[in-house]
């Protein structure tokens, strides 16, 4: 059977592409801070040698909309081009073109739908920023095949948090069952307090820090318990407009299992919003 | 109210570099053509399957054709798209992150809870 060799969550900052290339006087003072933590955490990666990698994120209305919105969604394509136009506009993103891993795809979506998870799927899907800036991030060589698993955390009505905690042990499980020698990262991106569109944006932190601390230890120590006791989908608008995608978080808590710490925690306290970068080696770093 | 049908203008507009121009420049002429020949395009459909029963209020219509994010916050509209598209359109105009912290100073008076942004 597959073997999941890293569970990883993080943010999914889009300007990181562009402050970390940039030169000269258009390079930001954080840039370099930035470069190193990131490096840092792409090296979590590298260590688990993966082969497949499945990628958690939510697509920003770029190919879904709301004509046709699902709420979890798994792509079985060949191939995935990537990033769209206004991400090209606003944050200087490249277009990108990653391999698809079919098989791992067939698997999750007939084992997801037997265990009870009405999950839609997509031939032909281009893929945003949630999922190609943990890309750039860990893997910018952009080499290995993917199964991109899209989530509703933007238009509403949106599943309930322990809906995106029981899917993602649903994931572990399914990976751990497929039958394969291949070893698979399982990587997710969401948010921690963010505000886009509102009063609260763009302020010289994340609208809401001690939200961000306190979402920072629960996935820090696994702690799903407190976590689910504590959010709400009502209780997700405190802390920021946007901060519904805490929920992909949860979702990576449920991959990596209640109450297990993780192996690699970081963070950076950035304008607008707090970037916070986790990974856990399920079977031992050098496993 | 139709908060699906202002998203939906946002959205159409977003995705198209033109489109994107075309309301910078003249904010009321696209926001009229684009409810008599766009509003009810099925977007995953043929032009001969489109729907049929879609329009603006008045007051939605108003709010597209000022350019007015803060009267679009308020009736609803998905502020990811009011954002993304009001950035392609006037952050040109403005040093770094000026444009971006003027928007949330004009919202400074709204508390929460925030309009509701279901459709």
């Amino acid at each position: 059977m597959a073997t999941v060799v890293a569970v990883i969550a993080s943010t999914h900052h889009p300007f990181y592409y562009k402050a970390s290339t940039a030169t000269g006087e258009d390079r930001p003072p954080f840039a370099d801070e930035w470069v190193s933590k990131i490096t840092a955490f792409r090296e979590t990666l590298t260590r688990a040698r993966p082969d497949v990698l499945v990628m958690v994120g939510s697509d920003h209305f770029h190919q879904l909309w709301l004509d046709n919105m699902p709420q979890f969604l798994v792509g079985k394509a060949p191939f995935y081009d990537a990033n769209f136009y206004n991400e090209e506009r606003e944050f200087g993103l490249p277009r990108m073109l990653l391999k698809g891993q079919e098989d791992l795809s067939a698997h999750i979506l007939r084992a997801g739908l037997d265990e009870g998870f009405d999950l839609a799927f997509s031939n032909e899907l281009r893929i945003d920023h949630s999922i190609t800036c943990p890309i750039i991030t860990l893997r910018p060589e952009a080499d290995l095949p993917i199964v991109p698993i899209y989530t509703n955390i933007f238009a509403p009505p949106l599943p309930q948090p322990k809906r995106f905690v029981q899917l993602g042990r649903a994931i572990r499980e399914i990976v751990e069952s497929w039958p394969s020698h291949l070893r698979v990262a399982v990587i997710g991106t969401g948010h921690l307090s963010l505000e886009l569109g509102g009063p609260r944006q763009f302020g010289p932190h994340g609208p809401d820090p001690e939200f961000d601390r306190k979402a920072v230890e629960w996935i820090a120590t696994g702690d799903l318990e407190r976590c689910l006791a504590e959010v709400t989908l009502e209780s997700l608008h405190s802390p920021g407009n946007a901060t519904h995608g805490f929920m992909d978080f949860m979702l990576m808590m449920g991959v990596a299992g209640a109450g297990q710490k993780a192996d690699h925690v970081d963070s950076l306290d950035l304008f607008h919003t707090m970037e916070a970068y986790f990974t856990w080696y399920p079977n031992g770093v050098d496993a | 109210m139709s908060k699906y049908l202002l998203d939906k203008f946002l959205y159409y507009v977003d995705r198209d570099p033109d489109l994107v121009e075309r309301y910078r420049e003249d904010p009321r002429g696209t926001v009229t053509w684009w409810e008599a020949e766009c509003a009810n395009t099925v977007l995953n459909c043929h032009a001969g399957e489109a729907s049929t029963w879609l329009r603006f209020t008045a007051e939605e219509r108003e709010a597209l054709a000022g350019q007015d994010h803060v009267a679009l916050f308020a009736l609803g509209a998905h502020p990811f798209l009011t954002l993304t598209l009001f950035i392609a359109m006037f952050e040109r105009d403005h040093g770094p992150l000026e444009y971006q912290k003027a928007f949330g100073a004009r919202l400074a008076h709204f508390e929460l809870p925030y309009p509701d942004i279901a459709t």
